[in-house]
């Protein structure tokens, strides 16, 4: 259980690297600067283990410095070399005080170190979620993510928008993690630590970013022969940013007269019986809500961009871009692969 | 006349001929009870097996050394990431130690052989046998995908990905069937191991008298009793799940996947500590002997064994730091994993201390164990950061994790096996090891793992999950990954000359004679190789060090030791 | 060797190599019990439909007889630490007759189970669970059975003779495993589950 703590005892810290702010579509070109680093936190949970990293790594690197040490100094100095005598050395077979004294030291590094990891511990799963917090729930899929925001009305996939997180206005995100299929893993590094989803077995994070931008994950337990391709893209937005998303994404599925013939071949083919699109007969779950599809960069979880020519190669044949992957070929004519794609592609 | 020596007219000529004697020579390994041929038997399968491994290994890393690959297919990558964990586990590692153990446990302690010699080849047949049908998988059956049916679910094999739902092929079969009857194997091996240390000692061997090596067989052994006996009931509860439409496993009718992932980690973490603790029994001897000194403080080496089989037991929810365990769940495998480092420092001060006032030869054992103190040091320190949970809850499943714990099997373990081979095929074979060889292989591998794992820390670092195919080009991973399977490259060539090592050894090999490192167990009292009965008269011993005492008849060791 | 000097203690005694053996195949069966009792414990109570464990008759009948049949054994053991053939033959066939009458009242509880309350070991987590446990601890009473059967044979044959007590001893080990398993198994299923 992870929930975020008052604001007062969280410190900020400003991120290794410094994150693009997206405005709108993205596209997977502009973002440069994307290792999902441990070393670059951007949240407080983030945060909170990279500090207690250095400490641990600022012990475990004085250790290794003195054992290592010792042992060079014994390999350098009691080198067998030509000029030693033919007799074997001094045979010593053990010391108590010493051995007292080496069991004793670790002991005690010991002791310190769980307090101090106990503490962190406890500050991240126990810390009580505050009112303000936006409360999603992330469903696990073979081989997608399902983003729902129950307070919002709100059902997305694969790309993850949370509000900016200051101390002047703290917002955190509460996520609350299920699975519809196998185990899997919600890891975005720079946010935080991560936690599995597990069928029938509800877990619970928190993140607060710190910095508007993207930050980049993917599933983290394997979870099937597509493990690999199950990206998470999130989006920290500012506040303006954050209400426009959830405007547009609390609205009805565009209904352009222009495209009326796409819409209807993806009523009567299966796409329906897998696929979500309000305001249309689409009310299938075990693939994503497609309503607001074209405000994602990317299709298939982060396997390909997302371009009208990805989604022509996605819908004929999903193999060509995650073979693998749950979704079946639709063997659709040309001419309705066409029209459903012209369809799909207002779907803002 | 009788002492006539030209062959007399009219006899039958029976010399059985080439052929026949062949296959004579192949039935009398098939059908062998001697504790010292089943040794080899079970070594030179491991060999083999740590080359096909390696293999896996070496595929993956050509697939993974530049983003987006298509030199393995997924499933043939999660095929091989599947197999290659199996593999080195049970078929190289648990197999090379109670090759090992099988070999020496009887030569150490006096013995004329195991305890049990009938249920000592069964043993070996059933883990050879497990190991073959695992790897019958690759082409019996057709998969999902018809390309074989090799398990590809992770050796972990988490519930509900192994469910008939959503793995219908027979791959997960093959991987609990397989291991469920090596099982047997190695159950009847420890078995052995312990009976033969309690009850076939030479006449004044104290059990405070037996060599550390054997010390640590038995305390693996023990160990392995209740160690692969959860993974075997959990792997029948797997079946039963699969065939019999049992719900172990099954969250709609109320079961739950995290049992299976504590059974499979109060298996898995024990395991480990299967594996290593016959690895310290091997640098124990090696490193008094190449340092001329006695092992320091062997009363606390033999508490310090038992103490990390038993903590060993406490610790395995630390792989679950991400499941969502209550605070206090988590707290408590912090705190147990932690207290498994203390035993574990304290050997390695010991062994230190043993080399300290030494006069140490660096002959290619003691290379070997060196590189093996350093390496273990490093691992035990990734450890002590892995066991911290709200670290873990970064590192877990990433590449940092790969990192540990291949320092921990590749760098303590496999080092330490190397060096027994370099130690102890002398005894077998009557023959050196080229030391020039050795030399090569050693700084080959030491550079290749160390250019490997090394980097394999940073780009789990850097936020790169395990079990994954292929990367994201813009993840910043490119270039660590290239070196990382560079590396790795190398290692391959250094076990390719180590092989070859082996081959031309047996040759052309030097003559060793019984002693040829001037050591101090009983083994090196016997001729290389010893004969079918071991030991002409029975021994008996005074010390811990009876050939110390032999060659140093006025410095015993009796006079001195507590 | 004989240039070592013979220091060493005059009683050199070391336990019997058997009675290890034995020692450690209970301690690993112990462990694969365990897990399966685990299993059991961590379930009561999930499933979440189907027959629960109240429609378990308590099977005192049989209990009586399985935990009599390690005081006969025992009665077999004195028997033949004594050089008393017949009366060693004679307990150990009772021990065989008690266990068979185990297996059979562990099948009719089954048969009715399956058949009449519709409990097999798919219907529901508790019926996986108990099959699962009960089930494990029959199979190694079959084995045990086999084992008994097979020193009877041998017994009838005339080839059992004093020399073998320990080795009887030994075997008789696993039968008070198998005995205390069941006090274990029945613990759980048939008093703390319902």
């Amino acid at each position: 259980m992870q929930r975020p703590r008052s604001l007062s005892l969280i410190r900020l810290e400003v991120p290794f690297l410094s994150l693009l702010c997206m405005q709108g579509m993205p596209s997977i070109a502009e973002s440069a600067l994307t290792t999902p680093s441990i070393l670059a936190p951007a949240s407080t949970p983030a945060n909170e283990i990279y500090h207690l990293s250095l400490f641990v790594l600022a012990i475990t690197g004085s250790i290794f410095i003195v054992v290592g040490g010792l042992l060079a100094f014994v390999i350098i100095k009691f080198h067998a070399r030509k000029s030693d005598s033919e007799h074997e050395p001094a045979q010593i077979y053990g010391s108590t005080q010493v051995e007292l004294a080496w069991t004793v030291i670790p002991v005690l590094i010991v002791v310190v170190l769980f307090l101090t990891t106990a503490r962190i511990i406890f500050a991240i799963q126990d810390a009580p979620e505050p009112s303000s917090a936006l409360d999603v729930t992330v469903i696990g899929h073979q081989f997608w993510w399902e983003f729902r925001y129950p307070k919002l009305g709100i059902v997305t996939a694969n790309e993850l928008h949370v509000p900016v997180s200051t101390q002047q206005r703290p917002e955190p995100t509460y996520l609350r993690l299920l699975s519809a299929d196998v185990d899997h893993s919600f890891w975005v590094p720079q946010l935080g630590g991560k936690t599995d989803l597990i069928p029938n077995h509800p877990n619970q994070m928190w993140i607060d970013p710190q910095t508007a931008g993207l930050y980049l994950g993917q599933c983290a337990q394997f979870c099937g022969i597509e493990h690999a391709k199950m990206l998470l893209r999130v989006y920290v937005d500012t506040p303006d940013q954050f209400a426009a998303w959830v405007k547009n994404q609390q609205r009805q599925g565009v209904e352009d007269q222009a495209v009326t013939a796409g819409r209807r071949v993806f009523e009567h083919e299966a796409c329906m019986n897998c696929h979500t699109i309000t305001g249309t007969t689409a009310t299938g779950t075990f693939g994503p809500d497609l309503t607001h599809l074209m405000s994602r960069a990317t299709i298939a979880a982060g396997a390909a961009a997302n371009t009208p020519g990805n989604l022509r190669a996605w819908i004929r044949d999903p193999n060509t871009l995650k073979p693998g992957a749950l979704m079946p070929a639709m063997q659709l004519s040309d001419q309705e692969t066409n029209e459903v794609v012209a369809y799909l592609t207002t779907l803002r | 006349m009788a002492d006539q020596t030209y062959p007399i007219p009219g006899i039958l000529d029976t010399t059985p001929s080439r052929a026949a004697r062949l296959v004579e020579w192949v039935h009398s390994w098939v059908v062998t009870v001697d504790h010292k041929r089943l040794g080899i038997l079970y070594i030179v399968y491991a060999l083999f097996f740590l080359l096909v491994a390696g293999a896996e290994a070496m595929a993956m890393r050509i697939q993974l050394a530049v983003p987006n690959n298509h030199f393995l297919s997924p499933e043939l990558f999660n095929e091989f990431f599947t197999m290659h964990g199996t593999t080195m586990v049970f078929l190289v590692g648990m197999t090379i130690i109670f090759g090992i153990g099988n070999y020496l446990v009887p030569l150490m302690i006096g013995a004329r052989d195991m305890a049990f010699p009938r249920l000592n080849a069964f043993s070996f047949w059933m883990s050879a046998f497990g190991g073959l049908f695992l790897y019958f998988s690759f082409v019996g059956g057709f998969g999902l995908y018809g390309m074989g049916s090799a398990p590809d679910v992770t050796w972990w094999a988490y519930a509900p990905l192994t469910a008939k739902a959503f793995t219908p092929g027979h791959n997960t079969d093959y991987w609990a069937l397989s291991l469920i009857v090596m099982g047997f194997g190695t159950l009847g091996a420890a078995i052995n191991i312990l009976a033969t240390a309690f009850s076939m000692r030479c006449r004044g061997m104290t059990l405070f008298r037996m060599p550390l090596f054997v010390w640590l067989m038995v305390v693996t052994s023990g160990l392995t009793l209740i160690t692969i006996t959860p993974l075997t009931a959990a792997q029948v509860m797997l079946i039963i799940d699969r065939y019999l439409g049992a719900h172990f496993f099954d969250a709609q009718a109320g079961g739950a996947p995290i049992v299976w992932m504590h059974f499979f980690w109060i298996f898995g973490h024990p395991e480990v500590y299967v594996l290593i603790l016959p690895a310290f029994g091997i640098a124990s001897e090696v490193i008094p002997v190449f340092s001329r000194k006695a092992i320091f403080g062997y009363p606390a080496m033999v508490a310090a064994s038992v103490g990390i089989a038993f903590v060993s037991t406490t610790v395995w929810a630390h792989h679950m730091f991400t499941v969502g365990m209550t605070s206090v769940g988590n707290s408590f495998f912090v705190l147990s994993t932690m207290m498994v480092g203390i035993p574990t420092a304290i050997k390695i001060f010991n062994w230190t201390a043993t080399m300290w006032g030494g006069k140490i030869r660096f002959a290619t054992p003691m290379l070997f164990c060196t590189a093996f103190l350093f390496q273990f040091l490093c691992a035990g320190l990734t450890g002590i950061m892995l066991a911290s949970a709200p670290w873990n809850w970064q590192l877990h499943n990433s590449y940092f994790v790969i990192a540990h714990f291949h320092y921990t099997l590749t760098g303590s373990f496999i080092f330490c096996i190397f060096a027994a081979f370099y130690y102890w095929y002398p005894k077998v074979t009557g023959r050196m090891l080229s030391e020039k060889l050795g030399k090569r292989h050693f700084w080959l591998f030491f550079i290749g793992f160390h250019l490997t794992f090394d980097t394999m820390h940073f780009v789990g670092i850097l936020g790169m999950p395990r079990s994954i195919y292929t990367y994201e080009a813009d993840r910043g991973w490119n270039t660590l990954n290239f070196w990382i399977s560079v590396g790795g490259l190398i290692q391959g060539i250094a076990v390719l000359i180590f092989a070859w090592n082996l081959i031309r050894s047996y040759l052309h090999g030097e003559e060793s004679g019984n002693d040829p490192w001037d050591a101090w167990t009983l083994e090196w009292s016997t001729p290389s190789p010893p004969p079918a009965y071991n030991f002409a008269e029975d021994p008996v011993v005074r010390s811990r060090r009876p050939l110390w005492d032999l060659k140093h008849p006025h410095d015993p060791d009796w006079k001195y030791e507590r | 060797m004989s240039t070592f000097p013979i220091f060493a203690d005059e009683n050199w005694r070391l336990p019997a190599r058997g009675r290890v053996g034995m020692f450690a195949l209970i301690i690993a069966e112990s462990a694969i019990f365990t897990i399966f009792v685990v299993a059991y414990v961590y379930y009561i109570g999930r499933s979440t439909y189907g027959p629960t464990p109240q429609i378990l008759d308590v099977p005192v009948f049989n209990t009586i007889c399985l935990l009599s049949s390690s005081v006969t054994v025992i009665f077999a053991e004195h028997a033949i630490k004594h050089g008393r053939l017949r009366a060693f033959g004679l307990w150990w066939a009772a021990t065989i007759l008690l266990g068979i009458e185990f297996m059979t009242g562990t099948g009719m509880e089954w048969l009715r189970l399956i058949y009449k309350d519709g409990l097999s070991i798919r219907t529901n987590l508790f019926g996986t669970t108990f099959y699962s446990l009960v089930g494990l601890h029959a199979t190694h009473v079959i084995v045990g059975l086999i084992g008994l059967s097979v020193i009877m044979a041998f017994t009838l044959a005339g080839r059992v003779e004093e020399r073998h007590a320990e080795r009887i001893q030994v075997f008789a080990l696993y039968w008070h495993f198998v005995d205390a398993v069941w006090v274990v198994v029945f613990t759980v299923v048939y008093i703390l589950g319902r």
